[in-house]
């Protein structure tokens, strides 16, 4: 070897491995635009495929806001029949799982020793490992015969919206705890201690001022496990039925609509169901799931931006 | 200030003396009572967690009422075997085959070898030349090409040809413990006061057996209408293939999207935008990508997704790979925040010290972060794949099928998934399919411990090697 | 308990006599019962032993300065006098703490008792994320304050005028406590504390997050404040400690066999002295090197 042979001649600064480095920059690019590609995707989608449904001539649009009866083999498409099961197993849900999830957290945050955490927190984490199609299967072969048991197979229907609202509940109980903890846990501690200092009890610590201050971010974790209700699927589609609870307004009364023990299927549930039959491209069956999921998508994605818009408001009351 | 009490105030306005006592003694007992109330929540929670898997573990197992139309025992004896020593388990591929083959009809045992044939080298029913014949034809049955029968598929064979269980009755596991007998009862009652309801059946042939529904045999038997003997073989292999693709999909470009955001990203607009978009995605409810898989996956990408631009003959894009797609896109966002999370962990001065010595931004990243960053984008992967496990409603939307019997065996396959079929199950009424409903959930729910049991072995093992 | 005390319910000078026997030496001579005292205190946190044997008599009416290097355990032993440390579930105190000759560790007294007659103003100011009105009542409303709106009115008014903050905030009583400047929040706190009627007020390093300006005036409310309140206050300011206290008392910090760094109270003696002629060396070395 040489002596010249050693001595490369010196590159300009910016050579080679510079252009290989801005491929890769360009793949990591791609791989960040793939999350944007999918949301227009979805918008896209949901969006055609609605606007294909409302040009049905069945369709109106203003029945599918209005109307009360969903009933697609007679050309009737309302959507709220569909919006009150949503809305009834979200407000069951939210009923079981706010105190418990909340009452839980504030065990967790302020009165637990670490030993009951260690098997109070994990016992929570399993609980949101479980697909909620388990839940499903739970619902129907336990928490409906224990209602039916309790209020009577006469009054409580095999499908209700009862039995769902409350496995929901159950589901979304973790959700709720976590984010509550998470939120009581930020209350820095000098509040704590300014309020022992004050002769106050643990008690009249926790509520009066941990809860308080951390009372935003409970109420966004609060909104998010709404969102999470409302967009639960499998509990919905085994245990509120297949049938959408249709009403007239005057005529029924209202403690058919809002009956707990009655049917009532859900806009996801009716997702579920109608795309597990035989589904074929571009007829008013297809169309009408995505314009439901549009709905489904839109009340989503408002809940979670109100829930990132309450976060958002109580940084600034922190900072 | 008085010197006796010294602790109990006397101004105006507060309560004082023995009112003071009593003031503090009833904060105290509230504050008990809450307490109580508090933890009692947190037990419910736990306690549904508990009545849960209660409700599994009683309906996974329990007394059967049987109807056989030939003991099992009776087929092992007849190959000269004690029934005492051997099961019917027990026998080797050739000897069922020779049951089935003295049981059944040459009619329907050509049927079952053009469905998928027994032997690799040898014909059982059919003969060679009308099987060269059927199979050079233009639609050739589906025993043509696919792999021989398992062993497990050919007992199963046994149980619906030769066997014939039939469960008419199932008891929970726990009064199947402790009141065994009340089940007999039961039963014997119903044959005497409605004959009809088992119109073909006696008491005496009934028998009272135990049976785990969640077995060896359930899980490595193919898929089958007749609860006595469906497994969930055909549903496993259709989940592992899925995860095969969701995690070939989503970690690559989750991870990818992970260094873009945190080690590549100015903090611009557009940039903040992706990360604002990628947490959105998080909280879209899984139903609306199954939405976007059927738009775009099924529909859009048939001739992909179908497998035709590679050959392969489907009616639609109703594939195993569409749903892995699907689930993929659902997983991406867990994925991309979870490697955010242990990217942003890695501390800066590794970042500095890679690019004093001349390295480029890329080659610091891929020989000094992301290896310090790995046990935590494995262990946020591990969680995603056990999210996309126990996904069913995508899956039905992009239209896994529920009753699939042959195993799939690549990216273009027909498939049905674990959890699938549970729902499936679940929503039929009888109770048999209730029972194994119950053990298909026991058998997910035993996967995704694995599952997380392997993350945190990985875990524990790489932040070790650190 | 190893002190051959007996809790002096009754009689009040045996504590007093006992005191001279256990603290350190070179104590002045024995004087009348304070407000608070402690006998043989010693603080553990798990087995970790902070403070060695502290027995201190704080006077009615006085103010009352702890310091020390950092790591003495002059805080800890400020908060086990209102048993802040309760809260630390590896805290434990040993000895007594007489209250009015009333043990404060002693069976059936509570801890909210306690810290409901000895308040406690912190380091950081940390008003409550409510109005400043809100702040003030809701000490006194936890302890069962039962006097009508007005009454109510009088006692915020009251206790931010006692805290001298009633100028500037009294046309903003409804606005968060928080919207207050580092200063004014601390004399919030303050107002907060002695709007539920304590005797003893502590003070854990109150000015340390503020500014010389605001300082300055927690100084002067703490010299107006010891009219009616004995104050207890914990510096690692020793000017401020010269500027502001009757009686001083100085902790240092002993490194024992295992490595441990347990406090001590070295000296307490009236502050004048303190600074002036120490009794101890250590307490000398201290003072001059920190003014030298």
């Amino acid at each position: 070897m040489t002596e010249t042979s050693t001595r490369t001649p010196r590159r300009s600064l910016g050579g080679q491995r510079r252009v290989s480095e801005k491929l890769i920059l360009v793949s990591l690019f791609v791989c960040g635009a793939i999350s944007i590609a999918t949301t227009i995707g979805i918008i896209y989608e949901l969006g055609k495929e609605s606007l294909l449904f409302f040009q049905d001539p069945q369709v109106s649009f203003w029945e599918y806001i209005t109307g009360t009866i969903w009933q697609p083999q007679a050309g009737s498409f309302g959507i709220w029949p569909l919006i009150l099961g949503t809305m009834l197993i979200t407000v069951i849900a939210l009923t079981v799982a706010i105190p418990i999830g909340l009452a839980s957290a504030i065990y967790l945050s302020e009165y637990a020793s670490p030993r009951v955490r260690g098997f109070f927190k994990p016992a929570l984490e399993v609980l949101v490992g479980i697909p909620t199609v388990v839940f499903g299967f739970f619902a129907v072969t336990f928490m409906t015969p224990i209602l039916r048991d309790i209020f009577g197979a006469d009054v409580v229907g095999f499908f209700n919206v009862l039995s769902a609202g409350i496995v929901v509940g159950i589901l979304i109980i973790p959700l709720v705890s976590s984010l509550s903890e998470d939120a009581l846990s930020a209350v820095p501690d000098s509040l704590r201690q300014a309020a022992y200092g004050l002769g106050a009890s643990k008690l009249e610590v926790s509520l009066r001022v941990v809860v308080p201050a951390a009372l935003s971010g409970i109420a966004a974790g609060i909104v998010i496990a709404m969102s999470r209700a409302v967009g639960e699927t499998m509990v919905v589609t085994l245990a509120s039925g297949a049938a959408p609870r249709n009403f007239v307004l005057g005529q029924d009364p209202w403690s058919y609509i809002l009956s707990p023990f009655e049917f009532g299927q859900a806009m996801t549930g009716y997702i579920v169901i109608t795309a597990s039959g035989d589904l074929s491209y571009n007829t008013i069956d297809y169309n009408s799931i995505f314009a439901i999921g549009l709905t489904l998508f839109l009340m989503t994605l408002g809940l979670n931006s109100l829930s990132r818009r309450i976060v958002d408001r109580y940084r600034q009351e922190y900072e | 200030m008085s010197i006796e009490a010294p602790l109990r105030p006397t101004e105006e306005f507060y309560p004082s003396g023995d009112e003071y006592d009593k003031f503090l003694s009833r904060r105290k007992r509230r504050g008990r009572i809450v307490q109580m109330i508090f933890l009692l929540a947190l037990a419910t929670a736990v306690l549904a967690l508990i009545t849960l898997l209660y409700t599994i573990i009683n309906d996974s197992f329990g007394l059967t009422a049987v109807v056989n139309e030939t003991e099992p025992e009776e087929v092992v004896a007849s190959l000269g075997y004690d029934p005492a020593e051997v099961a019917i388990e027990d026998l080797s591929f050739d000897e069922l085959v020779g049951v089935l083959q003295g049981a059944i009809s040459n009619n329907v045992g050509r049927r079952l070898e053009r469905e998928q044939r027994f032997y690799e080298d040898r014909l059982v029913f059919e003969t060679e030349s009308v099987w060269a014949e059927i199979c050079s034809s233009g639609e050739p049955p589906a025993g043509c090409d696919a792999a021989p029968r398992s062993q497990a598929s050919v007992l199963q064979l046994v149980y619906e040809r030769v066997v014939v269980p039939d469960v008419i009755a199932s008891y929970e596991l726990v009064p199947s413990l402790f009141a065994p007998e009340a089940f007999e009862e039961e039963i014997e009652e119903i044959f005497i006061t409605s004959p009809d309801r088992f119109p073909d059946y006696t008491f005496d042939q009934v028998q009272f057996e135990w049976r785990a529904w969640l077995s060896w045999t359930f899980v490595t038997a193919p898929a089958n209408s007749k609860p006595e003997i469906a497994g969930i073989r055909t549903a496993i292999l259709g989940s592992m293939w899925l995860v095969a693709i969701t995690i070939s999909f989503a970690v690559p470009v989750g991870v990818g999207a992970a260094v873009y955001l945190e080690e590549f990203a100015r903090p611009n607009r557009f940039n903040s935008f992706i990360q604002t978009n990628i947490n959105n995605l998080a909280g879209v409810p899984s139903i609306i990508y199954g939405m976007l898989g059927l738009a775009v996956f099924v529909r859009i990408f048939e001739p992909f997704t179908s497998g035709a631009i590679f050959g392969i003959e489907n009616d639609n894009g109703r594939t195993v790979v569409a749903a892995g797609l699907t689930l993929g896109l659902l997983t991406l966002p867990v994925v991309i925040i979870s490697s955010q999370e242990a990217l942003k962990a890695v501390p800066n001065s590794l970042r500095q010290a890679g690019m004093g010595l001349g390295a480029t931004r890329w080659q610091t990243v891929r020989s000094q972060v992301l290896p310090v960053a790995l046990p935590g984008i494995l262990t946020g992967t591990i969680l995603a794949v056990a999210r996309a496990i126990g996904e069913t409603a995508p899956l039905i939307l992009v239209g896994a099928a529920s009753f699939i019997t042959s195993d799939p065996t690549g990216p273009f396959s027909k498939f049905t998934a674990l959890p699938i079929q549970i729902f499936q199950w679940t929503s039929l009424p009888q109770e048999e399919f209730r029972n194994l409903a119950a053990a298909a959930s026991l058998a997910l729910l035993i996967l995704l411990l694995v599952l997380n049991a392997g993350a945190v072995i990985l875990r524990n093992k790489y932040s070790r090697r650190i | 308990m190893t002190h051959e005390t007996q809790a002096p319910v009754t009689k009040q000078e045996e504590p007093a006599t006992k005191v001279d026997e256990t603290t350190a030496e070179g104590m002045p001579a024995p004087e009348a019962p304070g407000v608070i005292q402690t006998v043989g205190m010693d603080i553990y946190y798990g087995d970790f032993k902070a403070v060695h044997d502290v027995s201190l008599n704080f006077a009615f009416n006085e103010i009352s300065a702890l310091i020390g290097p950092s790591g003495c355990g002059k805080s800890t032993v400020l908060r086990s006098l209102n048993r802040m440390n309760d809260l630390i579930p590896t805290a434990r105190t040993d000895g007594e703490v007489f209250y009015h000759g009333e043990n404060i560790y002693g069976e059936g007294v509570d801890a909210v008792e306690v810290r409901r007659r000895i308040g406690m103003v912190f380091q950081k100011p940390n008003p409550f994320p409510k109005t400043i009105y809100q702040n003030i009542l809701w000490g006194a409303k936890i302890n069962g304050f039962k006097g009508s709106k007005s009454d109510a009115d009088a006692l915020v008014q009251d206790a931010l005028e006692q805290a001298a903050l009633w100028e500037e905030v009294k046309d903003k009583v409804n606005e968060s406590g928080l919207s207050l400047s580092g200063g004014q929040q601390q004399r919030l706190c303050i107002a907060r504390a002695i709007a539920t009627k304590p005797d003893v007020v502590l003070m854990d390093e109150p000015c340390s997050a503020l500014d010389p300006i605001a300082t300055l005036r927690i100084e002067e409310l703490m010299l107006q404040l010891k009219e009616n309140y004995s104050i207890i206050i914990v510096t690692h300011n020793m000017q401020q400690a010269a500027r502001v206290s009757d009686k001083t008392a100085f902790f240092n910090v002993e490194l024992n066999t295992k490595g441990q760094r347990t406090g001590e109270l070295v000296e307490f003696s009236p502050t004048e002295k303190l600074f002036t002629s120490p009794d101890r060396k250590e307490t000398e070395d201290y003072i001059t090197g920190r003014f030298g």
